[in-house]
C-alpha cells in the first residue's frame, strides 16, 4: 500500500478543495522558481532519472520525449500540447486531475514548457468534460491572477500562456497527431509518421504532446527528487499511478497506488472486491478497453506495471481496470467494445475502416451463437490483418481486445458455434453443369 | 548519393525520395492506390507496405522517406501477407460488379487483385451500400465502389485549386461527396475520373459506350486552346468515343481540361458532309465538281486584290500552308489574315507572339504579372501550372485588369494602361518588384492587345523587359497568351497582312468593303458585315461561318487528319489521324491541291510528305530569324477589360457538343469559387 505522504494527488477525492489557495497550502507552486532557475537540462535529467513513463497508454519514457524537442528555438516557435482528450472506456483518471488538482497540471505545464522552450501551451480537453473544462479555466484564471502564468510566470523569467481547447467528442482525437489536426481546426485524422510531432507538429512547429497525468506529476518529482520517485515501484516501472477500477466490483473508484501493485490487492483492498466474491471473477481488462483481457488465472498473481503486463500479453495502457465477473457474457462484452471501435474508426486507412466493422459483426453473431467454427480462425486472421498495418495505433487498439478474447475464451466461442451448414453431403455434383437439370422435377 | 538496399540490390537515390520511389528505381514494383506522384501523400490505402529491416511492422513505402543504408524487402512472404490482408479489406465492401462497370479493363483494383486477391471471398456479411452523389454532367458516380483513396479530394484541393470535394462521416460510413450535391465547378474536374483507381468516378457521357479493349487508340494533339495538350483519342469505328490525357511533362503533365475531354461529341454533330451552294438564298447540296467549278469561276471574276482569305482557330499547318500557297500561286492575292479577333501582333520576331518562358518555366518563376488575361478560361492547363508555382514558390501574383475568378489569390492593381506607364517609369511599386525578381513572368493576354492601346501595351512592356535584361536566352519574361490553336503557326507561316506601319490593314479593307470575295477557312468566331461579298466557307462544322456562306466545302476536323500544330510556346507537335471525315468531306490541303490542279496552276506538292518538307523549311527560317528591335510607342490611355469568355462555347466543335452545352448551362449558376483572398 502506498503511504499517505507519498501520494502525489492528495485531493483526488476533493476533500481539500480545488481552488488555488487550497492547492498552495498542499504544496503546489512551491519551489517552482528554484526548479526553473536550475535550467532546462537539469529538469529533463531529473525526469529521465525518475524513469517516469507516459501515462497516456503507450508508456513512452517522458524524459526522452522531452529531449526530442530541438535544443534551440529556430524560426518556428515550440509548443506544448496537453492531451486531456480522455476517451478510453474504463478510464477517468485525467478527469479527477482536471477538476480536483488543476494546479498540479498548470504547474507541470509551466515547468515542461520551460524545459522544451515553449511559450504557448494548449490543453486539448475532451468536449464532454464541459464542467471539468470550466473548473480548469477558472484554475488557469486564478493562476494568471497570482502571476503564476503570463509574463514572467511565477517570477521565473519565463513567459507562458495556456489556452484551453474543447474537442468535439471523437475518440481518435486522443491520438496525438489527430489531436494536432483537430487543434488546427481540421478533421481529426491521424498524420503520417515520420515526421514526428517533436519536429513537425502543431502548425508545422516542434510540438511535445503529453498526457495530463504525466505532466501533473512532474512538479512533485522535482520537489521530492527523482530518487524518491524511482524508489517507488519496480525499476523502469516507477512511481505512482492512478488506477480506475470499474465494472463488477463492489466499490468502483479511482485510486492512486504504487506501480507494480498486485491486481488482486487493487481489487480486493480498494474496490471492495469482485461482486459475488473473487471466485466469481471471469476476466479483467487491465488497461482500458484497448488492452487484451486477462483470465482469472493470470489475475491471481499479475502485478500492475507496464512490463509485467506486456509479459502477460496485455498492457497497462491507461490503467483503467475493468472487472468482468461470471454474470457477464464475455463475448458480448468484447462485441460491445468492438462496436465502439467500429464507431470511432476515423475511416482514413483501409484495414481499420473495413476491419473494425467486420470484427464487430462477426462477434455479434458469435455472441448470438450464429457463427461457424471456421469463422473463429477468420476473426483471428482479421485482427492480425488490422494490427500493424494502419497509420496510427487505433488498429492495434481495436484488434487487441478481440485477440485477447480469442486467446483466453476460444472454448467459450466454440461452445456456441456450429459446423458450417452443408446442403448435400456426398452429393458429388459435377462442376459446370446447370444445377436445375439435376433436380428430379425438371428432368 | 545515398544508397538503399532493395531486395539485396543496391540502388542510389536522390535526397528527399520516398521508399516507394527508391524501390521503383531498383525495379521492384509496388502496388498502390492512394499514392500519385503529382498529388500530396496520403498514405491511407496501405497497399504499398514493404518490409524494413529492424522494423517489427511493415511500413507504408509511399510515406516513408528513404534514408541512407535502409534495407528494404518487397518480395517476402511477410510483405505478401500484409498486402493480401489489405486487398481483402478493400474487396470486402467492394461490390465486384466488374461486368457492368465502366472501369473494367483499366481498373487498378482489378489488376492488383489478380496478384494479391484471395480466390474466394471470406466476407459473409452484408456489403455496404453508398448512395450515389451528383457531381455534375461529366462525372458519373457509383460510390459503393469507392475505396476511399482520397485522390479526387487531393486533386480538387491541390491541382484544380477549388476545394469542392471532401469526405464526410467517419469509419466505414465515410463518403466522398461534393458536400451540397452540386456540380463540380473546376474546368479540370473530369481528371478525377482518370485519377480514380476504381469505378467510383466514371465518365458520364461515355457511360456504357464501349469497352477499353475494343477501342482504337490514337495519340494526338488537342486544339481546344493554344496549349496543345497531348491527348489520346479512342475511336470505335468512325466515332470518337472519348479523349484521354497523355503524359507530357513540358505541357499538360497528365491533366486535360474538361473542354478538351468532352467536346469530342461535337465531332459527331452538325457536321458538313457534302458541298453546298447557295441558290436563291437557300443552301443546296451539290457535288464537289459543281462546287469547285463555281468557286473557280467566281475567283476568276474578281481582281486578285478583291479576294481575301481568313484562317480560323482550329487550322493545322498543312491547311494554312496550302491555303497560303493557293492564294499566292493561283489567285495572286496577299490579302490573308489569321487574327479573327483583331488584336495587335508584331510578327517581326518570333518571341513577339509566343509564350517565351515556356509552360515548364512557370514553375521556376518568382513573380507573375497578368496583363489583361484570365488564364483559367483562356488556357486552363497553363493556369494549373501557375497554381502549382503559387503553391511551390509562394509567389505573389498581380493582374492589370480584373481577371475574374482564378484558382489562386491575386492582386488587381487597376486596369488603366497608365499603370503600365507608371511601371515603366518606375513610379509604381510593382516596378521594383519586377526589377528585383530573378525570374519574373509577364503574361499579356488577348484582351490587353485588343483596341487602340494594344500596340502601346505590348511594345512598352517589351522595351521595359529588355531594358531590364529580362529578355535573354536563358530567361525571357515576355509572354503572349494566345487562345487559338492555329495562331502561332499561322504567324510563323506568314498568314497576316502586317507591315511596318499598318497592323490592321486587312480589317480596314474588310470594313470598307474593299473585298468582293472572302474565303473563310474554318472561321466561325468573326463578326463582319457580309453585304454583297461572296463568302466561301471551308470547314468541318455547320456553325456561324457556314451560315453566311455562299459555297460550303466540307473539311476534316482535328481528329480526322494528320496535321502539324504549333502551340503557344512555339512547340511544333504532330497530330495523327484517329478517324476519317464524314460523308464527302475531305482533308483540307487536298481540297486546295485539287482546286489548283483544276485551275492548271499546281502548288508544287502532291503528297503529304512533300508538303511537310516545305512547311518545315519555312518554319526553320522563321525560327532562325533574329531581328532584335524595340519600339517607342506613344502612350494611349485606355482601360484594359478582360473579355468575358464563354468557356464551353469557344469554337465550332464545342458549340456542337451536347455535353458542353450542359456544362455551360450549369456554369451560369456558379458563384465565386472561394479562393482565399490576397492580402
Amino acid at each position: 500500500m502506498l503511504k499517505d505522504e507519498d501520494r502525489i494527488f492528495k485531493n483526488l477525492y476533493n476533500d481539500l478543495g480545488w481552488d488555488i489557495e487550497s492547492a498552495v497550502t498542499r504544496g503546489d507552486w512551491s519551489q517552482t522558481k528554484d526548479h526553473i532557475s536550475k535550467g532546462k537540462d537539469w529538469i529533463i535529467k531529473e525526469i529521465k532519472d525518475s524513469e517516469l513513463r507516459g501515462r497516456g497508454g503507450a508508456g513512452f519514457p517522458t524524459g526522452l520525449k522531452l529531449s526530442f524537442a530541438p535544443k534551440r528555438v529556430g524560426s518556428r516557435p515550440h509548443y506544448l500540447v496537453i492531451n486531456a482528450d480522455e476517451s478510453e472506456p474504463g478510464t477517468c483518471k485525467d478527469r479527477d486531475i482536471l477538476r480536483f488538482e488543476p494546479q498540479k497540471l498548470i504547474e507541470g505545464c509551466l515547468i515542461t514548457s520551460y524545459a522544451i522552450s515553449a511559450h504557448t501551451c494548449y490543453i486539448y480537453i475532451r468536449g464532454e468534460y464541459f464542467r471539468e473544462g470550466q473548473i480548469l479555466q477558472e484554475a488557469i484564471n486564478q493562476s494568471y491572477q497570482k502571476n503564476f502564468l503570463g509574463k514572467n510566470a511565477c517570477d521565473s523569467g519565463w513567459n507562458l500562456d495556456i489556452y484551453l481547447h474543447y474537442g468535439a467528442g471523437a475518440y481518435i482525437c486522443g491520438e496525438e497527431t489527430a489531436l494536432l489536426e483537430s487543434l488546427e481546426g481540421k478533421k481529426g485524422l491521424p498524420r503520417l509518421k515520420p515526421p514526428f510531432p517533436a519536429l513537425v507538429g502543431l502548425y508545422g512547429c516542434p510540438t511535445i504532446v503529453n498526457n495530463v497525468e504525466t505532466i501533473a506529476v512532474v512538479p512533485t518529482i522535482l520537489r521530492r527528487g527523482a530518487k524518491w520517485f524511482a524508489s517507488l515501484g519496480k525499476p523502469k516501472n516507477t512511481g505512482t499511478k492512478i488506477f480506475c477500477i470499474s465494472g463488477d466490483v463492489n466499490n468502483p473508484c479511482n485510486v492512486e497506488e504504487e506501480m507494480s501493485i498486485p491486481l488482486k490487492d487493487l481489487i480486493e483492498k480498494h474496490a471492495g472486491g469482485v461482486v459475488g466474491g473473487w471466485n466469481n471473477l471471469q476476466a479483467v481488462i487491465p488497461g482500458g478497453s484497448s488492452m487484451p483481457l486477462l483470465p482469472k488465472s493470470v489475475c491471481e498473481t499479475i502485478e500492475m506495471d507496464f512490463d509485467s503486463l506486456i509479459k502477460a500479453k496485455s498492457g497497462l495502457g491507461t490503467a483503467g481496470v475493468v472487472v468482468i465477473n461470471k454474470d457477464q457474457d464475455i463475448i458480448k462484452c468484447i462485441a460491445r467494445i468492438a462496436k465502439f471501435y467500429k464507431h470511432e474508426s476515423c475511416g482514413q486507412c483501409t484495414p481499420c475502416r473495413e476491419g473494425c466493422g467486420w470484427m464487430w459483426r462477426m462477434l455479434e453473431r458469435m455472441a448470438e451463437g450464429d457463427a461457424t467454427y471456421k469463422e473463429i480462425d477468420l476473426l483471428y486472421d482479421v485482427t492480425k490483418q488490422i494490427e500493424g498495418h494502419t497509420i496510427c495505433a487505433f488498429g492495434e487498439g481495436a484488434a487487441w481486445p478481440v485477440q485477447g478474447l480469442l486467446r483466453h475464451f476460444r472454448k467459450e466461442i466454440e461452445k456456441r458455434s456450429h459446423e458450417e451448414p452443408v446442403i448435400k453431403k456426398k452429393s458429388n455434383i459435377p462442376y459446370l453443369i446447370d444445377q436445375h437439370l439435376l433436380e428430379k422435377d425438371s428432368a | 548519393m545515398p544508397k538503399v538496399l532493395v531486395n539485396n540490390k543496391e540502388v542510389e537515390f536522390e535526397e528527399g525520395m520516398t521508399v516507394l520511389q527508391a524501390c521503383e528505381l531498383a525495379g521492384a514494383e509496388i502496388p498502390r492506390f492512394c499514392y500519385h506522384e503529382r498529388l500530396s501523400i496520403a498514405g491511407n490505402c496501405r497497399m504499398c507496405l514493404v518490409e524494413l529491416e529492424k522494423s517489427p511492422k511493415p511500413i507504408a513505402s509511399c510515406a516513408m522517406p528513404a534514408t541512407d543504408g535502409m534495407k528494404i524487402k518487397t518480395n517476402t512472404p511477410f510483405v505478401d501477407k500484409a498486402r493480401k490482408g489489405v486487398m481483402e479489406f478493400l474487396l470486402a465492401n467492394h461490390p465486384l460488379d466488374c461486368p457492368v462497370c465502366d472501369q473494367g479493363g483499366e481498373c487498378d483494383l482489378q489488376d492488383q487483385s489478380l496478384f494479391y486477391g484471395f480466390d474466394h471471398s471470406r466476407y459473409t456479411e452484408n456489403k455496404r451500400q453508398v448512395n450515389e452523389k451528383y457531381m455534375g454532367p461529366l462525372i458519373k458516380t457509383e460510390m459503393t465502389r469507392c475505396i476511399h483513396c482520397t485522390r479526387c479530394i487531393r486533386f480538387a484541393t491541390e491541382v484544380a485549386g477549388i476545394p469542392e470535394l471532401g469526405a464526410i462521416g467517419r469509419g466505414e460510413d465515410m463518403e466522398i461527396t461534393t458536400y451540397l450535391e452540386k456540380s463540380m465547378e473546376s474546368e479540370l474536374s473530369a481528371n478525377v475520373i482518370d485519377l480514380c483507381p476504381v469505378g467510383a468516378l466514371t465518365s458520364k457521357p461515355y457511360a456504357f459506350e464501349a469497352r477499353p479493349w475494343d477501342l482504337k487508340k490514337t495519340e494526338t494533339i488537342d486544339v481546344m486552346d493554344a496549349v496543345g495538350s497531348n491527348i489520346r483519342v479512342d475511336t470505335y469505328g468512325w466515332e470518337v468515343k472519348r479523349v484521354l490525357p497523355r503524359v507530357n511533362e513540358d505541357i499538360n503533365e497528365e491533366w486535360i481540361s474538361d473542354k478538351t475531354r468532352y467536346a469530342c461529341d461535337g465531332l459527331l454533330k452538325q457536321r458538313l458532309d457534302s458541298p453546298y451552294i447557295r441558290e436563291n438564298g437557300i443552301l443546296q447540296k451539290s457535288s464537289w465538281e459543281q462546287a469547285l467549278k463555281l468557286l473557280i469561276s467566281k475567283l476568276q471574276s474578281f481582281k486578285p486584290n478583291e479576294v481575301a482569305g481568313l484562317v480560323g482557330d482550329l487550322a493545322d499547318l498543312e491547311m494554312i500552308y496550302s491555303f497560303k500557297s493557293f492564294f499566292e500561286k493561283c489567285i495572286g492575292s496577299t490579302n490573308l489574315e489569321c487574327r479573327q479577333d483583331r488584336i495587335y501582333i508584331n510578327p517581326q520576331e518570333r518571341m513577339n507572339y509566343i509564350f517565351n518562358s515556356s509552360i515548364n518555366g512557370i514553375e521556376d518563376c518568382d513573380f507573375i504579372l497578368l496583363v489583361g488575361t484570365n488564364p483559367r478560361l483562356e488556357a486552363t492547363i497553363l493556369n494549373a501550372r501557375i497554381r502549382k508555382a503559387y503553391i511551390k514558390n509562394k509567389l505573389k501574383i498581380y493582374s492589370i485588369g480584373d481577371a475574374g475568378d482564378l484558382t489562386y489569390p491575386y492582386q488587381n492593381i487597376g486596369s488603366n494602361t497608365s499603370i503600365i506607364r507608371e511601371i515603366v517609369t518606375g513610379s509604381h511599386e510593382i516596378s521594383h518588384k519586377i526589377k528585383n525578381a530573378k525570374k519574373p513572368i509577364i503574361i499579356i493576354g488577348d484582351s490587353a492587345l485588343y483596341g487602340k492601346s494594344g500596340k502601346y501595351v505590348f511594345e512598352t512592356l517589351k522595351k521595359f523587359l529588355s531594358d531590364n535584361n529580362f529578355v535573354k536566352k536563358d530567361w525571357n519574361a515576355l509572354n503572349i497568351l494566345t487562345q487559338q490553336a492555329s495562331r502561332v503557326g499561322a504567324i510563323d507561316l506568314g498568314v497576316h497582312s502586317i507591315n511596318e506601319t499598318e497592323n490592321f490593314s486587312f480589317f480596314d479593307k474588310l470594313d470598307n468593303d474593299d473585298f468582293k470575295l472572302v474565303y473563310l477557312l474554318g472561321v466561325d468566331n468573326i463578326n463582319f458585315d457580309k453585304k454583297n461579298k461572296f463568302v466561301i466557307y471551308q470547314g468541318s462544322h455547320g456553325d456561324k461561318g457556314a451560315e453566311i456562306a455562299d459555297i460550303i466545302l466540307p473539311g476534316a476536323a482535328y481528329t480526322e487528319k494528320n496535321g502539324l500544330f504549333i502551340n503557344l510556346e512555339g512547340k511544333l507537335q504532330s497530330a495523327y489521324k484517329a478517324s476519317y471525315p464524314p460523308g464527302d468531306a475531305r482533308e483540307d490541303w487536298v481540297i486546295f491541291k485539287d482546286l489548283a490542279n483544276m485551275m492548271k496552276k499546281p502548288l508544287g506538292y502532291n503528297n503529304a510528305k512533300n508538303l511537310r518538307e516545305s512547311i518545315n523549311k519555312l518554319i526553320q527560317t522563321k525560327i532562325n530569324n533574329n531581328v532584335k528591335k524595340t519600339n517607342e510607342v506613344d502612350f494611349i490611355g485606355e482601360n484594359i477589360l478582360v473579355k468575358p469568355i464563354d468557356y464551353y462555347y469557344t469554337n465550332s466543335i464545342a458549340r456542337s457538343s451536347k455535353v458542353m452545352s450542359e456544362c455551360r448551362q450549369i456554369s451560369k449558376r456558379y458563384l465565386f469559387t472561394g479562393i482565399e483572398k490576397a492580402s
